[in-house]
């Protein structure tokens, strides 16, 4: 036993000697938000807390949902900045958050904000599912735009559709779980059958149909509206399609890990991210933030798309999650896309 | 008579060889080695396997429930999930495992339950193990909570992890996972045949005919090497795709699925069937030719009977050494594959889609049999292999023939055309602004730092790796060879640390990777703060690549006559000394080969280091993987010649150095 602690007492000394040392607190910080977007996050940030530094760890969605549960008995992350709340959830259910009510939780939007007593996690903005429409390609393929999820399963379309794969992609998984809370668990399975006759393949990521669609190697694109309207902006010949059933939509939010080494830190961050400026922040990006009347119009984004968002049942998502993804793995897996 | 025995002579001090200091330092050394191979591999494999027989059950014995009457009054008549299900026979036994993330709802459990009804229900946890959730949020405890029928609707359990096969049944009762073994299975037999045809083939050319350019197309041919694998799928997008340039030429077919991969296995798989085959058609003895012709053999015979079973042994190396390098391989079917499971890509579709740890340690089971299959026969037919050089031996040397002289040439200029045009259209998506909208030159796929990945960060990040691995490795796989190959006695030892250094070249990549994560990553384990480090790095290359380094080195050193160490010790020289002043400067080609090799690798891999990175060791090859992911193919594109272009660096520096030390230290070579 002496020996063990004496190597973990080396390797720990190598490993800090390794290290920058520094009187600075470092919070270690897991995000699934844009890459692009973190340098100005964490600018905005430091702007107000010099003294904290941000080390980021960014993946898609289902990466970092991994990664939190697979270092659930030794956490490495002090808090989780701009992660879906399906995967929060997840977490929240092992226990894995520390409940925490930021200063001025009470002026956002109770939709965006944990049920609990005092909430685990909270709300930043909505990430909002929407189609990409490559109007170039689709005309050449003599393709009518579609205004529904119905009309995607027109055999029109069979071949010129990519959508992302639930079991690894975020968006992936609230399109379908949407599906199935507007069309009912029978019709939802029935839905998707129909459209998986017209889908070329399924991707890993949720940005890559819309990306996908923006570079002309496939017509139509189910994805997510920030997307689109960035791939627009860069000069893609897209269009943003909100079906007019309603479309699924999940939110990023910010919770504290529990058993953080940095608590006070933790919570001088979470704090920051909804406050009216973090909220204008995201607001660059995003049409939908959690603060009643801050958000601006954002440029490229479709119109009615706030209208148009489901009234989402996270609870549903986050306790069906396995069962719903197995169940759609034993029925479309042939089709997904490797990764 | 027992007097006459007792009067023997007297037994005779047993005879043992002293070890002397040398000795101790050598076997010390080695065990250090050896320990170092046991704590990086034998150790992590078997976290795998275990994890991969951990599973997930719900335990209907471990809550208890009480119901109350339509007033809310509890009678105090205690049940459990278990005894319901026995009496209503809901579930099968089969129905109750599942995985680390399941959850399963107790309404069923209750034929008349109606969310509006006043009945109150109250639940606990027998011991302190359960677990169950109302709504999402966790109790523990052996507390009972009472809950009206509207929110016990939203209680859940949650499952126990117990022992068993139960995860290994499910894999082999998935049709969509199951597929993937014949998928892959045949995936790479048909690389394997059509790269080691396309490889004999053109090194036939390059050592049997007397064609010009030979130099520039053995280049071309290396070239593969210094990519990572799936940047020849970025390059089959591109020119095959929806919108790629040439994708008339598959008749509508789609590039995305077994087309692809083949045609980028046999990319990448290229120059190691190439240099193996080679090596076995250099070798050979113009007496037998010259008997094939005094027989009066046409070349055809000649061709089956003499050419083909001389080089037979490379042949059948470069086989299974090219099936294992396309059944391992994950980044191109990740990124070509499109609809076409196979092994590799399941494995991280399990453990970062679902989560699903345990069934990714299944997967990589399954992974392994096949490799380690391919090993093992290789590994046996070698050790078969006969000398073909004797001392009586006349070295072929081929001689002109302006026909088939010039076929070799088309041949071998349409491999390299194939080869070079893969890269020069990586090099050219890169430079594109906005395929296919905007043709416009531009630089801004170079902007990494607006994508993801780790941006320029990240290759930098990658050339440290490469730089530690080679360091590092070549000092401690080269001084491991030289224990195991000059040390006297302890032969156990030695056989035993032999298997142990070849045993990471039949792991896949993914594997040791998905193994790293769970030794490492356990709190209990006094390694555990390496996680997430560039060490973890540094020792999972150096690992994973431990073999071909190790066979090199002791390659090498067999040249090097005993005698040395006996001359040394005779002379009271310490071993050590021996090794640094004489073995090291002799073996320097090998000693450098390794290096360069560790460098290279060290940059293109991928499928060990995705699980094992963290933000601040972001890894170029990792990077292109996660932009091509996001849909950001042409930045993807771009990184991966970043690393070509690297690669290529360090291989002329190699040239360099190697050229100006060999002069000084190998000049007895050549009197």
């Amino acid at each position: 036993m002496k020996f063990k602690h004496l190597l973990t007492a080396s390797v720990s000394a190598l490993v800090m000697a390794a290290g920058v040392a520094s009187a600075e607190t470092e919070l270690t910080v897991y995000t699934a938000v844009e890459a692009e977007d973190l340098a100005r996050y964490a600018e905005a940030f430091n702007a107000h807390h010099p003294d904290i530094t941000i080390n980021w760890v960014r993946d898609s969605t289902g990466i970092i949902t991994a990664k939190l549960l697979a270092e659930r008995d030794n956490p490495q992350a002090d808090v989780v900045w701009g992660l879906a709340a399906t995967s929060l959830l997840l977490l929240k259910s092992e226990g894995m958050l520390e409940p925490y009510a930021p200063a001025g939780v009470e002026e956002l939007d109770p939709k965006f904000v944990d049920g609990g007593d005092v909430p685990s996690w909270v709300g930043m903005d909505a990430w909002v599912a929407s189609v990409c429409y490559n109007t170039v390609e689709a005309g050449k393929a003599g393709l009518t735009p579609p205004t529904s999820w119905q009309d995607l399963t027109d055999p029109m379309y069979a071949g010129h559709l990519i959508m992302p794969n639930p079991n690894s992609s975020g968006t992936g998984f609230l399109d379908v779980s949407s599906w199935l809370q507007m069309f009912g668990e029978e019709g939802g399975w029935e839905y998707m059958d129909a459209l998986h006759e017209n889908i070329a393949r399924y991707t890993h990521s949720g940005s890559k149909p819309c990306k996908l669609a923006a570079a002309g190697e496939i017509p139509i694109g189910i994805s997510f509206a920030f997307r689109g309207a960035k791939s627009k902006a860069a000069g893609a010949p897209l269009e943003i399609i909100v079906p007019s059933e309603g479309v699924g939509w999940d939110m990023e939010a910010t919770a504290i890990v529990a058993g953080t080494d940095s608590p006070d830190e933790a919570r001088t961050l979470v704090d920051f991210t909804v406050t009216r400026e973090a909220m204008e922040m995201y607001n660059s990006g995003y049409a939908v933030v959690a603060m009643p009347g801050v958000a601006k119009p954002v440029e490229h984004f479709p119109e009615g798309l706030l209208e148009a968002m489901i009234d989402n049942d996270f609870e549903f998502a986050a306790n069906n999650r396995a069962a719903i993804l197995s169940e759609w793995q034993s029925r479309y897996d042939g089709k997904s896309d490797p990764k | 008579m027992t007097d006459t025995t007792n009067i023997s002579l007297p037994e005779g001090p047993v005879i043992k060889g002293k070890l002397s200091r040398d000795d101790l330092i050598m076997r010390g050394g080695m065990i250090v080695i050896a320990l170092y191979l046991i704590v990086t591999m034998v150790m992590p494999l078997y976290a795998m396997l275990s994890k991969s027989f951990s599973t997930y059950k719900f335990e209907l014995s471990q809550y208890e429930l009480q119901i109350s009457d339509e007033e809310g009054v509890f009678s105090g008549d205690v049940t459990t999930p278990a005894k319901l299900n026995a009496a209503l026979n809901v579930l099968s036994d089969s129905d109750l495992s599942t995985g680390s993330d399941g959850r399963m709802g107790l309404t069923q459990f209750f034929p008349d339950f109606s969310f509006r009804s006043p009945v109150m229900y109250r639940i606990r946890n027998v011991s302190d193990t359960g677990r169950f959730l109302v709504g999402s949020n966790l109790h523990t405890g052996t507390e009972w909570t009472e809950l009206d029928s509207n929110t016990f609707r939203r209680v859940q359990m949650r499952p126990e992890k117990s022992r068993g096969i139960s995860n290994f049944v499910n894999y082999f009762s998935t049709p969509a996972l199951f597929n993937s073994i014949k998928n892959s299975l045949w995936i790479a037999v048909v690389s394997t045949i059509v790269t080691v045809s396309l490889a004999f083939w053109f090194a036939y050319a390059l050592n049997r005919s007397c064609m010009r350019f030979k130099g520039v197309f053995r280049l071309v041919a290396m070239a593969p090497i210094l990519v990572p694998s799936l940047l020849p799928g970025i390059a089959l997008v591109y020119l095959f795709g929806n919108q790629g340039m040439i994708n008339g030429l598959l008749f509508g077919a789609s590039i995305y699925g077994p087309i692809g991969i083949v045609i980028g296995s046999v990319f990448f798989t290229f120059p190691h069937a190439f240099i193996i085959i080679s090596t076995a058609l250099a070798i050979s003895d113009a007496r037998l030719y010259e008997a094939a012709v005094s027989l009066r053999a046409s070349p055809w015979r000649t061709f089956w009977t003499v050419t083909i079973p001389g080089a037979r042994y490379g042949l059948i190396s470069a086989a299974f050494v090219v099936f294992n390098l396309v059944i391992t391989d994950f980044g191109l079917p990740k990124v070509i594959g499109g609809q076409f499971n196979v092994l590799a890509v399941d494995i991280y579709k399990q453990v970062i889609g679902q989560q699903n740890f345990e069934m990714g340690a299944v997967v990589s089971v399954v992974l392994v049999i096949p490799a380690i299959l391919a090993f093992a026969i290789d590994r046996l037919v070698q050790s078969k292999q006969v000398a073909l050089l004797s001392a009586r031996s006349v070295p072929f040397h081929p001689t002109p023939n302006p026909k088939t002289d010039r076929i070799f040439l088309i041949y071998c200029t349409l491999v390299a055309f194939f080869i070079v045009g893969m890269l020069a259209v990586c090099q050219f998506a890169a430079l594109i602004k906005f395929w296919p909208y905007d043709l416009s030159f531009s630089l801004n796929n170079y902007d990494f730092s607006r994508m993801d990945g780790g941006g320029w960060t990240a290759y930098f990040n990658s050339i440290r790796l490469a730089l530690f691995t080679a360091v590092i490795g070549t000092c401690v796989i080269f001084f491991g060879a030289y224990l195991v190959e000059k040390s006297n006695g302890f032969t156990t030892g030695r056989t035993l640390f032999q298997m142990f250094a070849m045993l990471p070249m039949a792991i896949p990549g993914m594997v040791l990777g998905l193994a790293y994560i769970f030794f490492f990553n356990n709190p209990s384990n006094p390694l555990n703060p390496l996680y997430g480090t560039m060490a973890i790095l540094v020792i999972c290359t150096v690992t994973h690549f431990y073999t071909v380094s190790h066979l090199t080195a002791v390659t090498a050193l067999k040249q090097m006559d005993r005698e040395f160490e006996s001359v040394s010790a005779s002379l009271k020289q310490p071993t050590l000394k021996l090794f640094s002043r004489v073995t090291v400067p002799v073996c320097l080609p090998a000693v450098l080969d390794i290096s360069i090799y560790l460098f290279v690798n060290a940059m293109t891999t991928v499928s060990a280091v995705v699980f094992l990175y963290s933000p601040k060791t972001a890894l170029a090859s990792v990077a292109v993987l996660n932009m091509d992911d996001a849909g950001d193919i042409a930045p993807a594109a771009a990184m991966g010649m970043m690393i070509f272009y690297t690669n290529a660096g360090a291989r002329i520096i190699h040239l360099i150095i190697s050229r100006g030390i060999l002069r000084r230290t190998q000049a007895w070579r050549s009197r």
